[in-house]
């Protein structure tokens, strides 16, 4: 199957869009979302993460994960939903949605997409604050998430 | 050759521009990047810690000793955070 790969600016509802994730497919006995949210920064004073992408190669890099996610766990669909631009604490970043035969694929396969889309899916972070604006910097921590798969 | 260069994050910031087209006899990715530090102090310093810059050669993660032949777009940017 093709997953559903959307980077899009514009906000978008987490229901609406696992709303018909693996219908019509056989076999599908689990479905599994994760909903990232902007959070603020400890004691607050985050006013908007302003996210820049690279078009077209993000479209790429997202596809080739999700391929990759299909294929290791026998998905029967696959949602990825990123957001680009600016926004606010509280809203809805992205989202991953993952349906298998069980759930212990749809879960692996949903974590598998998130250690990945957060070190290999060209999006960089830029937190603007009372204070100015600095760069969200890569954890190394991420990086080694990537190890266990 | 002719490439097409992007710029994301603060590597854009620092040099100043998000893309443009340069004219380069580099035969990899390091090369070019030798070229771009000794044009001007803002390329040099956006390049100063190598470890701190990753690069896809047509929309591809690549190395820094990757070929450029046959590239026509590379892109140089800082560690991604996405999700």
């Amino acid at each position: 199957m093709t997953p559903h790969i959307r980077v899009q600016s514009e906000p978008f509802s987490p229901g609406e869009a696992l709303e018909g994730i693996g219908a019509g497919a056989a076999g599908v006995g689990a479905i599994v979302s994760f909903t990232g949210i902007v959070r603020d920064l400890p004691g607050g004073g985050l006013l908007r993460m302003e996210i820049e992408h690279y078009p077209g190669m993000t479209e790429r890099a997202i596809g080739e994960i999700a391929d990759q996610a299909v294929s290791r766990w026998g998905l029967a669909d696959c949602l990825v939903i990123h957001r680009y631009g600016a926004l606010l604490p509280g809203e809805t970043i992205m989202m991953v949605g993952t349906a298998a035969p069980h759930r212990a694929d749809a879960f692996a396969a949903a974590e598998f997409l998130m250690d990945y889309l957060k070190s290999r899916a060209p999006f960089w972070k830029r937190e603007v604050t009372q204070e100015g604006a600095r760069w969200v910097e890569a954890l190394d921590e991420d990086e080694a998430a990537l190890g266990r798969w | 050759m002719t490439v097409d260069v992007l710029y994301f994050a603060w590597l854009r910031e620092r040099i100043g521009v998000p893309r443009e087209r340069i004219e380069t006899s580099a035969p990899d990715v390091a090369g070019l990047v030798e070229e771009l530090r000794a044009r001007e102090e803002r390329y040099a310093l956006a390049f100063s810690d190598l470890s701190a810059v990753r690069v896809a050669l047509d929309q591809e993660l690549a190395t820094l000793d990757a070929p450029l032949a046959g590239v026509r777009e590379v892109a140089f940017f800082p560690p991604m955070t996405g999700g």
